[in-house]
């Protein structure tokens, strides 16, 4: 039977999209032997839908993965060509970086870097088949005693391709993306592929199921793409990037990343448009029910917005270049699935594009993915020692909800592998905690999307401080340098600095200073009263970079800088209220509860907490309080249960 | 969390007994020397632990304008006992004050250590506390985890169940304004191109004023307990034709009975309250099932179970003219299987008996009590009355405590919702960004969805979603 190739990898990663090359570059670079699989080399990092990265939660994302060590923010900061802050009259939590990407150039620069990255192996293929062994007893969780739902332990022993060839890992990591017996829809017509015609992998599902692994179907979809010669553009809403310039890399500097900018465009729908739909809508295989898989809510097509807003007679379209190597542009807002014919009259009825030519349909995709409550915070499948998952297989959407997956996926195959101890990111450390925390946790029923709301601690957890919050524990992995981590260190010596010296300079009640107050509407101080530069920071209509008029001691110090001082001392008060929950929140997440506890036996617990525990298997008393249908006096009777056995306390 | 300071009211609540309130944590004697003055007016000197002291209990000063109390006056004449942790019954530092004056003192004097920092300790809490400290022993865990199951169960049916029908819908509206208004800052933060909040902060603190003068009105009668319907829960059950109607209009006859029936209360159909010699009844009709004379006899009686077993004191009538039946036959098997408070009368006594006393005391527990009567001809009521009256003195009948615990616990959420509330208004009065507006928001709601039992989870993300167009 040795007629098929037998190779020994460290890491096996499955799919080389945003998540693939996050968790592939991570492994490679903690020095673990790594093969990454791709049904198309071309593919590598691929753009399918939107040709941006960021935007609302999603820059915040990015921000965080740069902070730990990953290449999203290294890769668009190189290859946008436009950059826009989101939310900036609002408070510095929800500033959102949004860049638009030359796909082209993304995928190329990301495609170099796997490409040389020591240790990394990619290869097309497409694998068929996991292949796992039972779990040797020695290697239960924590060594302790054997209960009933750790019986049918399993571990990863390597994957097998369709051709047979047969590659042992010790990790295996699936960033199978929307690959998934993919189906692509349009009117009447469907075809079993992935996104853009690529060819869909068909066989490890059924690996999957094998395995025991919960499988679902989701759906989601992308718009058409028009011919920039065919649109015309004077008749749109010209959106200009920013002209200051921001990085989403902290390795990066303003400065590094000038460049000329291309517009985006606006034009709206109208009531030719929805009429156009509405009454087509019958061939929508959404509607017809040839579409079984779950769409997003916050990502409608257009056809699903005019049925669910029948009231707003006109919706936003923007009009975003693919890139500076096309003429493809990309009509965001405008996601369908409706017939061929059908876009191509709805399209003509918009102000540009009264003679507007599709380059590609629109079209609905639906995948198979995982309930990814199966998996640990590590994203560890529980079942499965050493089989990981991350990206749009775990029920998310979005390139940047992926990357972050693949980039946290990767370190914990790369530090279990090493023998190290894993890291999970909790609530209060970034919004990555916030989205692997609700995949593992709640079951969702339509692809998650990060959003801010979904941040309980959001003022704390900012772009602006995503080093601040994280670039220690990149450092502690081993992917940010020493050379990055201490212009950290020395980022963080200035600001305690200054802030100690805002803080302690008093500005008196002087000419010079009421004089500087009243020419920006800020009360005057009594006679013989001074206040600290701290609490003229506080007052609204007042800044730290104001207060340089003022300010004769103020030593030149770097925007990142002077950014975090105005930040930190103007919300200081909202910051503290928010440091108290976390402590609180900190407490329980303290409180671990033993992998392998068989929940059905705790009779103090209601029938529906006990069954909700036992699938989810929490791994702290935090995690369980937020299973839906778990109550609070079941946590009181779980952590008595703790005490009762002697375990889970932080004593 | 071990780590707060918690109070309740450690014992029953009957009408003339003596009501200890128990305070526990880092923060109980800070708490005493706060609230409790010695008879010459001086601080209680409290190094010496287990030592009893005599004074009194002094308001303290309410949250600015959602509260009428004043500070500083003379609440109560009480006892108050300091242990030193470990020595106590927690583990931890603690007080007890023995208050003297019924059931609306201790509300007061529990009211007061509260607003002096305490919270509102969780069913069970207690419990627990002195399990998770070690003071009680492994084997006990079953029985603590038991205490807390039963507490949180009867709590949980009280909260919503004692809560007027008039306060529910007037906090579900304020908790709708809220969600919505949120909603729509975090949908256009989230999608600041499609969604425009310039002039929104107008509306926001129309809507926040709104409700801040809502939960102010409620915080007020909350005060004087016209929250929730007080009293204790009576449910009258029999078949259909054994006389529970009469009785209940013998009950509410002109001279003996108060009907209560306060302004801009929706006043459930099948409820009355009464006051019997000073003891609140409030009555759950099941009299009003009108359909029995049909075939679904069956449907009546499950009706008249369901209401039976949320009832603190069951009045089963039976109809002696004729003998016990299947009907009876369930209603006795339920009485004695809930182990519930019951008088059993034996109505129409005037004319043949065909049940005997001892055919249902053997039946029945022990003590229960069984009276014959005739509620057409008004025999043996008065004994009824004074039966009634004597469990309640006596203690064996007592309002349902839960019932206090739930009402401090929810005058808390509104005072907190109201708090969070101010918050917003401060912000945006001072023109703070709207993301800062949408955290308070959120906390006034989570606050008032405590009182209504409800989870919050996904309501904001699902708010988004169903109410705006969000995305690309």
């Amino acid at each position: 039977m040795n007629h098929y190739i037998e190779e020994y990898y460290d890491v096996i990663v499955v799919g080389a999209g945003h998540a693939g090359c996050e968790a592939a570059l991570a492994c490679a670079r903690l020095g673990l032997k790594t093969l990454v699989f791709t049904v198309s080399v071309d593919s590598i990092a691929l753009m399918p839908c939107n040709p941006n990265i960021g935007g609302t939660s999603k820059g915040h994302l990015v921000c965080e993965l740069d902070a730990l060590g990953g290449e999203m923010g290294k890769c668009i900061d190189d290859t946008f060509i436009q950059s826009k802050m989101l939310n900036k009259s609002k408070g510095p939590a929800v500033h959102s970086l949004r860049a638009q990407a030359d796909k082209m150039a993304y995928i190329g620069r990301m495609r170099k870097t796997l490409e040389n990255t020591e240790n990394l192996r990619i290869k097309q293929g497409e694998v068929a088949e996991l292949v796992t062994e039972p779990c040797p007893e020695q290697e239960r969780a924590d060594g302790q005693p054997e209960q009933k739902a750790g019986q049918d332990k399993k571990k990863i022993a390597g994957v097998k391709t369709t051709s047979g060839a047969f590659y042992h890992a010790k990790k295996v990591i699936l960033c199978t993306g929307v690959y998934l017996n993919a189906r692509c829809i349009y009117g009447e017509v469907s075809e079993h592929t992935g996104p853009n015609g690529l060819r869909a992998a068909n066989q490890l599902t059924a690996s999957l199921m094998a395995q025991g692994i919960p499988v679902r179907r989701f759906k989601t979809g992308t718009p058409a793409r028009v011919d920039r010669r065919s649109i015309d553009f004077s008749k749109m809403e010209e959106q200009k990037g920013d002209e200051e310039l921001r990085p989403f890399s902290f390795s990066n500097e303003p400065w590094d990343i000038q460049r000329e900018q291309v517009s985006c465009w606006l034009t709206y729908t109208n009531e030719k448009t929805h009429e156009i739909i509405r009454s087509n809508i019958g061939r929508s295989p959404l509607f017809s029910g040839d579409i079984v898989g779950t769409g997003p809510r916050y990502c409608p097509s257009i056809e699903d917005k005019v049925v669910k807003f029948p009231e707003k007679d006109r919706h936003q379209i923007f009009v975003e270049p693919e890139g500076l190597y096309t003429n493809e542009m990309y009509l965001s807002g405008m996601s369908s699935s409706l017939p061929e014919d059908v876009q191509h009259a709805m399209i003509r009825t918009m102000p540009g594009f009264e003679h507007a030519e599709i380059v590609r349909n629109a079209y609905a995709i639906e995948y198979d993915c995982i309930d990814a409550t199966c998996l640990r915070p590590t994203l560890e499948f529980k079942e499965i020692s050493g089989l990981y998952a991350a990206g749009q297989i775990n029920g998310s959407s979005g390139y940047e909800e992926a990357a972050v997956q693949g980039f946290m996926a990767g370190v914990n195959a790369a530090l279990s592998a090493c023998g190290r101890e894993e890291v999970v990111l909790d609530r209060s450390d970034g919004y990555i905690g916030v989205l692997i925390d609700d995949l593992v946790t709640k079951e969702s029923h339509e692809p998650y999307r990060m959003m801010t709301s979904r941040a309980e601690y959001r003022l704390l957890l900012r772009q602006d401080n995503a080093d601040l919050r994280l670039r220690e524990t990149g450092y502690r992995i081993g992917l940010v340098s020493r050379q990055e981590y201490e212009a950290f260190l020395e980022k963080k010596r200035m600001i305690a600095e200054e802030i100690e010296r805002m803080e302690k300079t008093i500005a008196g009640s002087n000419e010079k200073v009421n004089a500087f107050l009243e020419k920006h509407g800020s009360a005057t101080l009594p006679d013989s009263r001074g206040v600290s530069f701290a609490e003229l920071i506080k007052r609204p209509e007042l800044s730290y970079e104001l207060l340089s008029e003022i300010d004769s001691q103020r030593k030149p110090l770097p925007w990142r800088v002077c950014e975090q001082v105005n930040i930190e001392i103007k919300y200081e008060g909202y910051i503290r209220r928010q440091m108290q929950q976390v402590e609180h929140f900190k407490k329980l997440e303290k409180k671990k509860l033993p992998k392998d506890l068989d929940y059905e036996a705790l009779s103090g617990l209601r029938l529906e907490a006990r069954q909700k525990l036992n699938k989810i298997r929490p791994e702290n008393i935090g995690q369980a309080g937020r299973i839906s249908g778990v109550s609070p006096a079941d946590i009181s009777v779980l952590m008595i249960y703790l005490e009762q056995m002697g375990k889970g306390t932080d004593k | 969390m071990i780590g707060q300071t918690i109070a309740a009211i450690a014992t029953g609540l009957t009408e003339s007994g003596i009501g200890i309130i128990r305070i526990s944590g880092p923060e109980s004697y800070e708490i005493a020397k706060k609230i409790f003055r010695k008879k010459n007016g001086s601080v209680p000197e409290l190094s010496e632990s287990h030592k009893v002291h005599y004074g009194f209990i002094l308001s303290q000063a309410a949250e600015e304008h959602v509260s009428r109390e004043t500070s500083g006056q003379i609440l109560d004449e009480v006892l108050m006992l300091n242990m030193k942790g470990p020595r106590s019954y927690t583990g931890e530092d603690t007080i007890e004050i023995d208050c003297h004056g019924g059931i609306l003192m201790m509300k007061r004097v529990l009211d007061t250590v509260l607003r002096a920092g305490a919270r509102l300790a969780e069913p069970g809490e207690f419990t627990k506390r002195a399990f998770l400290n070690g003071r009680l022993d492994l084997s006990q865990a079953e029985a603590v985890i038991d205490v807390i199951n039963a507490k949180n169960d009867r709590a949980l049916k009280a909260s919503v169940a004692q809560l007027k029908g008039s306060v529910s819908e007037k906090i579900r509206k304020c908790r709708e304004t809220l969600l919505e208004d949120t909603a729509y800052i975090e949908a256009a933060l989230d999608d600041p191109e499609h969604i425009e909040l310039t002039g929104f902060s107008e509306k926001l603190l129309r809507d926040v004023e709104q409700t801040e003068q809502t939960l102010g009105r409620l915080i007020s009668s909350s005060e004087d307990g016209r929250l929730m319907k007080e009293g204790i829960n009576t449910a009258i059950v029999g078949k259909p034709n054994a006389g529970k109607s009469s009785l209940l209009n013998v009950l509410l006859g002109e001279e003996r009975a108060i009907v209560t029936d306060i302004a801009g209360t929706t006043r459930d159909t099948l409820e009355e309250t009464i006051n019997l010699r000073g003891v609140t009844l409030n009555m759950v009709d099941t009299a009003g099932i009108r359909n029995t004379e049909d075939t679904v006899e069956k449907i009546g009686v499950e009706r008249a179970l369901k209401a039976a077993r949320n009832a603190d004191l069951v009045i089963y009538v039976a109809d002696a003219s004729v003998p016990l039946d299947d009907s009876d036959r369930r209603i006795i098997a339920f009485l004695s299987q809930e182990e519930k408070k019951t008088i059993v009368l034996l109505n129409k006594n005037d004319l043949a008996g065909m049940v005997s006393e001892r055919e249902i005391r053997e039946l029945l527990p022990e003590d229960t009590c069984i009276l014959s009567i005739s509620a057409k001809h008004e025999v043996g009521i008065e004994e009824l009355e004074q039966r009634i009256e004597e469990m309640f003195y006596t203690g064996s009948l007592s309002y349902n405590d839960e019932l206090y615990i739930t009402s401090a616990r929810q005058k808390e959420a509104l005072v907190k919702a109201a708090a969070a509330l101010r918050q917003v208004r401060e912000s945006v009065e001072q023109g703070m960004s709207e993301d800062f507006y949408s955290i308070d928001l959120m906390n006034a709601y989570t606050e008032l969805g405590y009182i209504l039992g409800e989870e919050v989870d996904e309501d904001l993300v699902n708010e988004i979603f169903s109410k705006f167009c969000m995305g690309k």
